[in-house]
């Protein structure tokens, strides 16, 4: 039990001829025959997928080489993607004075913050969009006038003011800024009470406190959740189809309606999420390295754990 | 000769527990005061007060004949804003028990930044002053390392550096040696040692009897909210007359470090 444990030199001493000739026997690899087994099932299946996609007659991977950058396509990649930063940068902005509402000492704002939460966590952001969409049903004319008086400062027609880009951006604006003020509001509440006290008796008023003190503590805490929300954000979008707004989703629908190449055309549209999908899972580690620069005393930690983990795979 | 802290009948109470009934103290300029007592005894709760970092349920602190946390006007007291509690606290420094340093700045960030924020000095003043307070508690060669890169004892120091670096007449510290390691309490004591002899007005918490012996002008033992006795260190904690004080000196004297809260 103990003797391939301990080192040589040990033996040595313990005079026992046995012990002595175990530690000088090399020792036998693992099998790992339950991996074996489990991978080759695995690669078996993937390859019966890709022969039945490839092999296929009813799809025609040229036609999805030939859509994966068609002007179409593509405007509708590049709407998707000021869709997507648009509608996350109001979720963000707004999330944060949400998240500072809730935690405010004034009791209205905390209501209200947390009404608006409520409200729009509880509405399913389909509902919101076309909602937003079909807002002059409800109101015709947006206006704004001096009450009691005739006198108007601008009136619009509610249909012209809010064009579908307008809707999505407000559907899922204000939507994601519900969900974005809970995530900041815990970043917030993650930087101990001791680094506001410390802030505060430097002679730091609030504000400062927050833009030098908290916030920059929290962001560390917030970046892997937000970066969570823009990626499910990006795919959102395609709801913005439901409404007539030309993102990718939309783009592609244009042309398998009129050509009928509804799978090849989706295989398109997926190509093109995995992708931005990709592009901002790698900005998520960038920014996340970059933030975490200050803590040094975790990242040796952490490169450690990988090493030895790469070690590990090696030695079998 | 105006006290430079003056504690007139303080009560605080969190919800129906009263932790300070009715405490008074001055404190004259240039005297070391140190607060003695047992675990839950108030004294981090009155220094706190002190510095507005907790609101007192009644009763007056004024710092340099200035009352604190209200003005009046118009005849009636109103409560100070966040804003003026602010500048009320520049001329005071505070030490923690946890340090409380900025994980995300270097030390000399940590030194720096409150000056450039609050006093609006320029970058190059405020770290020329950052340098020379890192300088004075010995950490000259750590200036660009992170909190948690330093030691319990050199974070401590930064603290200190930190607070030193506002020019403040008053400092406060709250069981500064509490959190450390045995090994590390001595060198920041040696800081603290060297603030006293320099003239620093100080109010200081600690469970250190030998070093609260050392540098105090006067001890005040407290015990349940109360001052029990006060005195100069070779009477307080020489030979203290109340029952309770003797009894707390006991329990430490036989090494039995009470538990920091």
């Amino acid at each position: 039990m103990t003797t391939t444990e301990a080192p040589p030199d040990q033996l040595g001493a313990r005079a026992s001829g046995k012990s002595v000739r175990d530690a000088a026997l090399p020792q036998a690899r693992p099998l790992h025959l339950g991996r074996w087994a489990i991978s080759l099932m695995l690669i078996a299946l993937l390859a019966l997928f890709i022969r039945a996609m490839t092999d296929n007659p009813n799809l025609d991977w040229d036609i999805v080489g030939k859509y994966l950058f068609d002007p179409t396509v593509l405007n509708g990649v590049k709407n998707t993607i000021v869709i997507t930063v648009l509608s996350q940068a109001i979720g963000i902005g707004g999330g944060l004075l949400l998240a500072l509402a809730r935690l405010s000492h004034n009791p209205v704002l905390r209501v209200g913050a947390g009404s608006y939460i409520w409200f729009f966590r509880g509405v399913p952001v389909l509902v919101q969009l076309i909602f937003w969409f079909n807002l002059g049903l409800v109101f015709p004319m947006l206006s704004l006038g001096i009450p009691g008086t005739s006198a108007q400062l601008f009136s619009v027609s509610t249909n012209a003011a809010i064009t579908p880009f307008v809707a999505v951006l407000l559907g899922l604006g204000l939507n994601e800024m519900a969900y974005m003020a809970e995530i900041i509001r815990g970043g917030l509440l993650g930087v101990p009470s001791g680094q506001r006290e410390a802030a505060a008796s430097l002679g730091m008023t609030p504000l400062q406190t927050l833009r030098k003190v908290v916030l920059p503590q929290a962001v560390r805490m917030i970046i892997p959740p937000t970066s969570n929300q823009t990626i499910i954000m990006l795919k959102i979008s395609a709801l913005a189809s439901v409404i007539t707004y030309q993102d990718l989703l939309t783009s592609v629908q244009l042309i398998y309606s009129v050509n009928l190449r509804t799978l090849e055309l989706l295989i398109v549209a997926s190509i093109w999420y995995v992708a931005l999908t990709t592009v901002l899972t790698f900005g998520q580690s960038a920014l996340e390295r970059r933030m975490g620069r200050s803590l040094v005393t975790v990242t040796p930690v952490r490169r450690n754990v990988a090493a030895r983990l790469i070690g590990m795979g090696a030695r079998r | 000769m105006t006290p430079k802290v003056e504690i007139i009948d303080l009560h605080k109470a969190f919800g129906s527990v009263e932790v300070l009934k009715g405490i008074d103290l001055e404190v004259h300029p240039r005297e070391v005061v140190t607060l003695l007592g047992p675990s839950g005894s108030g004294k981090s709760t009155l220094l706190r007060c002190v510095n507005q970092l907790e609101k007192a349920t009644n009763g007056l602190i004024y710092i340099d004949g200035v009352l604190q946390g209200r003005v009046e006007q118009r005849g009636k007291l109103h409560e100070l804003g966040p804003h003026g509690v602010a500048r009320q606290r520049l001329g005071t420094g505070m030490v923690f028990q946890q340090f409380n340093l900025f994980p995300h700045m270097t030390a000399l960030e940590n030194v720096v930044t409150s000056q450039r924020v609050v006093l609006g000095r320029s970058r190059s003043a405020a770290d020329e002053r950052a340098k020379a307070v890192l300088a004075r508690v010995g950490l000259a060669d750590r200036m660009s390392n992170y909190p948690g890169q330093l030691s319990g004892g050199q974070q401590q120091r930064v603290a200190i550096a930190r607070a030193l670096a506002m020019d403040p007449s008053l400092m406060l510290f709250d069981e500064p040696t509490s959190a450390l390691d045995p090994e590390l309490v001595g060198e920041v004591l040696a800081v603290i040692r060297e603030l006293a002899h320099d003239g620093m007005t100080m109010i200081v918490v600690t469970h250190e009897i030998g070093f609260a012996r050392e540098i105090s002008d006067r001890v005040v033992f407290m015990d349940a909210g109360c001052i029990v006795e006060s005195g100069p260190p070779q009477q307080v904690i020489g030979a203290p007359q109340e029952s309770r004080t003797r009894a707390f000196l006991a329990r430490h004297a036989a090494g039995d470090r009470a538990v920091p809260t």
